[in-house]
């Protein structure tokens, strides 16, 4: 059985992939920004499709079409940049959309056990029932990444 | 009682990196030029190179001896799950036991800003690459020159070897680059 988290309305971006709707918590949402190039270039980790240069900063694509949908998507709208927290840091990802976004007010009702790790909630729009994304769990990083001797420290050459 | 202002902080220098531009089947990549060696055309190794054929590292089909040291021959494009593709250079990498098959390089390049590789990335390539760096627009990958063979690879590679069937120093037109 599912309860509502809480009785106030919070906010929420819904974005359209394919021919469904879902939402992210707005607090969670940098930006919403035109398709740019990807960089592609080697690497072993699934659901990445490369990365893109948004304000001098290097933002991971994570492809979520395939878990959300079940199929790829190769259109896409914009990209929707979020912040997707690894422990005590976040970093941006950017998730590509394919139709309209839109700036909505809802309760949210918290996830039942039953319901897949990457939904946090469920909201309720124009009689619409609508996943609210746990982007931590929808993207890759976090848990899995390989063990702490590997060299990912920010090498910054300039300060 | 006066205390002495603490020394101001000194302002840290801008500092840049040198970097080598290369391609690997055609996907650009960069290495500190400070990480290299030695630059060698692939036609250099004909004679002093045998053959390694290790069934569970397809990437390293050849050692050449340097010194008192066996020097493992890594193909980029196996390393880095790339199509195969001529190798026209190899790469000697300062400070490690990898001499790094690549297609040519692009140019030399500086480098002022090396980003750490977004923490989406959470496998193999957390160890082959230092970052990233953003350089014409482009984004290009800066390749950990000791992310080429593990410490369990190369004892399996030391294991595979022969001694006395390795054959003599590496010699001949290679570009020393300074350290």
């Amino acid at each position: 059985m599912t309860q509502p988290v809480e009785s106030i309305l919070q906010s929420f971006v819904l974005l359209g992939l394919g021919e469904r709707r879902f939402a992210v918590a707005a607090a969670q949402i940098s930006e919403l920004v035109s398709p740019s190039r990807i960089f592609r270039f080697p690497h072993r980790t699934p659901k990445l499709e490369g990365v893109i240069l948004r304000r001098g900063r290097i933002v991971p694509v994570c492809d979520v079409a395939e878990k959300l949908l079940g199929k790829a998507v190769t259109s896409r709208r914009f990209y929707l940049i979020a912040v997707r927290h690894y422990g005590d840091k976040s970093e941006w990802v950017a998730l590509p959309v394919t139709g309209d976004c839109e700036l909505i007010a809802a309760e949210m009702t918290t996830a039942g056990e039953a319901d897949a790790a990457h939904v946090t909630g469920w909201i309720s729009h124009n009689g619409e029932v609508i996943e609210v994304l746990n982007l931590d769990a929808l993207t890759p990083g976090g848990e899995d990444v390989v063990d702490a001797n590997t060299p990912v420290a920010v090498l910054e050459v300039r300060p | 009682m006066r205390v002495a202002a603490p020394p101001a902080k000194p302002h840290a220098a801008a500092r840049s990196e040198q970097i080598i531009l290369f391609r690997i089947s055609g996907q650009p990549f960069a290495v500190s030029s400070a990480s290299v060696q030695e630059v060698r055309s692939v036609d250099s190794l004909a004679g002093v190179a045998i053959g390694i054929d290790l069934p569970t590292l397809r990437k390293v089909r050849h050692v050449v001896r340097r010194g008192e040291k066996a020097l493992y021959v890594v193909s980029g494009a196996a390393h880095f799950g790339l199509p195969a593709s001529p190798a026209g250079l190899v790469f000697v990498l300062r400070k490690t036991r990898t001499a790094l098959l690549v297609d040519g390089i692009d140019k030399m390049a500086t480098m002022t800003r090396l980003q750490a590789l977004p923490l989406a990335y959470c496998h193999e390539e957390r160890k082959w690459y230092r970052g990233l760096t953003a350089l014409d627009q482009n984004v290009i990958p800066v390749v950990n020159p000791e992310g080429f063979l593990n410490a369990d690879e190369l004892a399996l590679l030391d294991a595979s070897l022969v001694p006395e069937v390795v054959p003599d120093e590496l010699a001949g037109e290679g570009m020393e680059l300074p350290e």
